[in-house]
C-alpha cells in the first residue's frame, strides 16, 4: 500500500530550495553592487572607478573625497536603507494581513507620516530632527486608528486594507489642504514629503536610519519562525502553538515603526513597500517569507531610481526618486486589482 | 501497518469542565462537560450551527474560554506555554491556508515549529519525524511537488501529514473530509484511523456525514444548540430518536451491512414519506 520513496526526497527539495533562494540573492547582490558602481562614478563629473576604489579606501584626493563622501556616498546609503527598510515594512505588513494591497505606501501609514511632517514644517515651523519624530508619530496615529476602527474581535487583512485605504485618501487631502495654506518657501521642502526623495542626504540621517535599522530587523529575525507559521494561517498557527494575535500585533508595530522612520527621512517613497516583496516572491517561487531578497529588491529598486532620476532622464531633467518608484509601481497596482477579483480573492 | 520507529508515547488527557464558548459575547456552547476518550478515534456530530466547530475551537485552544476550562492532564490550557500544549494536542483546522508556491516538504516540515527553540535548531528527530509523517500519509512521492497542483485527496494528506509531524499525541480534525469525494473521504478515514491503531493516537474529529461517522468512531458525540445530547458507542448512541432530536429528520437506522455499525437512512417527504 505505501509506496516504497527514498526519504531524501523531501532532504533533495529543502535543498533545492535553499540553493534557489541563495542564487537569487546572490544575483540580487551583484546588482546591487553594479548600481552602486555606477551611482558613485557616474556623475556631473564622472570619476574613473579605480579612483572610486581609491577614495572609498581612504586614499582619494581631496576632490574626489567630496564628491564620494560628500554627494553621492550619502545619497546611495540613505537610498540603501530607505528601500530595504520599506520592503521589510511592506513584506510584514502584506503577510500579517494576508493582502497584496496592505502595504503601508497603500494604507495611508506613510500618507500619516507625510501629512504629520508637513504640518510640523509648514504650521510648527519645526525643521531638522523634529520633523522626522513628527512624521513618525503621525504614521503611529494613522496605524493606531486604522487597527482601532478595523478590530472586531481580531483583525482581519481585508477590513484593514479598506479602512485603510479611506485612511489614505484623508491623509492625502490633509497634506493637499497643508501645502496649499503654507507659505511658499515652506513649501518647497514640504513638497519632499509628497513623493519622496533622498537628494538632501546627510550623514546624520543615515547614522540615525542605520541605528534604528539595527534594532528593528533583528527583532524581525527573531520573529521569523513564527512569521511563517503565520502564513499558514491564524487557526494552523494557533494550533501549532503560536499566540497569533499578539505576535501579529508586536510585528505590525515594528513594521509600522519601519515605515514611518523611514517616511520621516525620505518621504513616501512610492510602492517600493508594495512591490518589493512580492517581486522578491515572485522570483523565488516557494512560498518562501523571502525577507532578505525582499530587502535586496527594495534596496535595488530605490538606488537604480534614483540613478535614473538623476542620470537618465532627457534634458537636464532632474526628479525626486519617489517618481521614477511611482512609475514602475502603479503599473503593478493596476495588474494586481485587475487579476486579483479573477483568481477570486477579493483583494 | 505498525512501524517499529514509532513509539506510543505516555497518553494524556482532555477535557472539558463546565465549558462555555461564545464569539463576540454571543453564546454558543455553555456548562459543557467533556472528557475525550483516550486512544480512542471520538466523532463530534451535529446539525448546522449545533457548535460542534466551536467545541473543536474550544478544547483546541484556538478559542478562549468564556466561562469554564479545559484542562490537559488537570492543567488549564490557557495557562500553559502555547508551544507546550501544541507538542501534545494538534488540530487541522477547516480550510487551513498556504502561501502560494509552498511545496510538500516545506508545508510538512513546519509542523515541527512547536518542538523548536528560539533559534530553530533543525535536529535529527525533526528530521525522522518528518520523513515518518509523510511515510505514513503515503506523500513522500509529493515531496517536491507545490500544494496547488495537487488533487483534494492529495492536498488534504499532505495537511494531515504536517499535523503528524507537529508529533500530537490528541489529534483534532474539523471536518476533514468536506470537499472530498467518497474515495478520498474513505481514504483520509482510514488515514485516521491507521494512526490512530499504529501510534494509538487520540483523534477527535468533526464529521457531516452521520454514517461515516457512525462506522469510523468508537465513541460518538452528538450535539443540538450548543449542548450534548448523547454520547457513547455509535451501536448505543444512534436511533432514529437521537436523529429526530439532533436533526429533526425523520429517518430509519438499520446495520451497516459492511461493518455492523448503525446506518441512518433519511426519510424525506417524497420517495416513500409522507407525500
Amino acid at each position: 500500500m505505501t509506496t516504497e520513496v527514498p526519504s531524501t526526497l523531501w532532504r533533495d527539495d529543502r535543498t533545492h530550495r535553499r540553493r534557489r533562494a541563495t542564487r537569487i540573492s546572490l544575483t540580487l547582490t551583484a546588482l546591487v553592487l553594479l548600481v552602486a558602481a555606477g551611482s558613485l562614478a557616474i556623475g556631473a563629473y564622472t570619476l574613473p572607478l579605480p579612483d572610486v576604489i581609491t577614495t572609498l579606501a581612504g586614499q582619494g584626493e581631496a576632490r574626489d573625497n567630496f564628491i564620494v563622501f560628500g554627494l553621492r556616498l550619502p545619497r546611495l546609503l540613505l537610498g540603501a536603507l530607505v528601500g530595504a527598510a520599506f520592503a521589510i515594512s511592506g513584506a510584514l505588513f502584506q503577510t500579517l494581513l494576508k493582502n497584496p494591497l496592505a502595504s503601508p505606501d497603500i494604507i495611508g501609514i506613510s500618507g500619516g507620516a507625510s501629512a504629520a511632517a508637513a504640518y510640523s514644517i509648514l504650521f510648527l515651523g519645526l525643521s531638522g530632527a523634529a520633523v522626522p519624530l513628527a512624521a513618525f508619530l503621525g504614521a503611529l496615529a494613522a496605524a493606531t486608528a486604522i487597527y482601532l476602527l478595523a478590530w472586531r474581535g481580531g483583525v482581519t487583512g481585508y477590513r484593514f486594507v479598506l479602512i485603510g485605504v479611506g485612511v489614505a485618501f484623508m491623509m492625502q487631502a490633509v497634506l493637499g489642504y497643508l501645502i496649499t495654506r503654507g507659505d511658499v518657501r515652506d513649501v518647497q521642502q514640504a513638497l519632499v514629503w509628497m513623493v519622496g526623495g533622498i537628494g538632501g542626504a546627510s550623514w546624520v540621517d543615515i547614522v540615525v536610519l542605520a541605528l534604528t535599522l539595527a534594532v528593528l530587523l533583528p527583532a524581525v529575525g527573531l520573529f521569523v519562525p513564527r512569521i511563517r507559521m503565520l502564513q499558514l494561517g491564524d487557526d494552523t498557527a494557533g494550533g501549532l502553538g503560536v499566540r497569533v494575535e499578539s505576535t501579529r500585533l508586536t510585528l505590525l508595530v515594528i513594521a509600522v515603526a519601519l515605515a514611518a522612520v523611514t517616511t520621516a527621512f525620505a518621504g513616501p517613497v512610492a510602492f517600493v513597500a508594495f512591490v518589493s516583496a512580492p517581486i522578491a516572491r515572485r522570483l523565488i517561487g516557494t512560498g518562501s517569507l523571502a525577507l532578505v531578497p525582499s530587502a535586496l529588491v527594495g534596496i535595488l529598486l530605490v538606488t537604480a531610481a534614483d540613478f535614473v532620476a538623476q542620470h537618465l532622464l532627457p534634458g537636464t531633467l532632474q526628479v525626486p526618486v519617489g517618481i521614477i518608484t511611482g512609475v514602475v509601481g502603479a503599473p503593478y497596482l493596476l495588474w494586481l486589482l485587475a487579476t486579483a477579483n479573477r483568481r477570486g480573492r477579493g483583494a | 501497518m505498525t512501524d517499529a520507529a514509532v513509539t506510543r508515547k505516555p497518553r494524556h488527557t482532555l477535557r472539558a469542565e463546565k465549558l462555555g464558548l461564545g464569539y463576540d459575547g454571543r453564546s454558543i456552547i455553555s456548562d459543557l462537560d467533556l472528557t475525550v476518550a483516550e486512544g480512542q478515534v471520538t466523532v463530534i456530530v451535529g446539525a448546522n450551527a449545533s457548535g460542534k466547530s466551536t467545541l473543536l475551537r474550544g478544547i483546541s485552544r484556538l478559542l478562549k474560554p468564556a466561562s469554564g476550562r479545559v484542562t490537559l492532564d488537570g492543567r488549564d490550557i490557557h495557562t500553559q506555554a502555547a508551544k507546550d500544549v501544541a507538542r501534545t494536542v494538534g488540530i487541522l483546522p477547516q480550510s487551513p491556508t498556504a502561501p502560494e508556491g509552498i511545496t510538500v516538504a516545506d508545508l510538512v516540515g513546519r509542523g515541527r515549529y512547536p518542538h523548536q527553540g528560539w533559534f530553530r535548531q533543525w535536529t535529527s528527530t525533526d528530521d525522522a519525524q518528518v520523513t515518518e509523517a509523510l511515510r505514513a500519509t503515503d506523500t513522500a512521492q509529493l515531496a517536491s511537488r507545490r500544494i496547488e497542483e495537487l488533487s483534494g485527496g492529495q492536498r488534504q494528506r499532505v495537511w494531515i501529514a504536517m499535523v503528524l509531524a507537529q508529533d500530537p499525541d490528541i489529534l483534532l480534525l474539523d471536518e476533514p473530509t468536506t470537499y472530498l469525494d467518497v474515495t478520498h473521504q474513505i481514504e483520509v478515514l482510514d488515514l485516521l484511523t491507521d494512526l490512530n491503531r499504529s501510534r494509538g493516537t487520540t483523534v477527535v474529529m468533526v464529521l457531516h456525514d452521520l454514517n461515516m461517522a457512525a462506522r469510523y468512531a468508537d465513541h460518538i458525540v452528538v450535539m443540538a444548540a450548543g449542548q450534548i445530547i448523547a454520547s457513547g458507542p455509535p451501536v448505543e448512541v444512534i436511533s432514529a430518536e437521537l436523529v429526530q432530536s439532533a436533526f429533526a429528520l425523520e429517518s430509519r437506522v438499520i446495520v451497516d451491512p459492511v461493518c455492523g455499525a448503525p446506518m441512518v437512512v433519511p426519510v424525506g417527504r417524497f420517495h416513500g414519506g409522507t407525500v
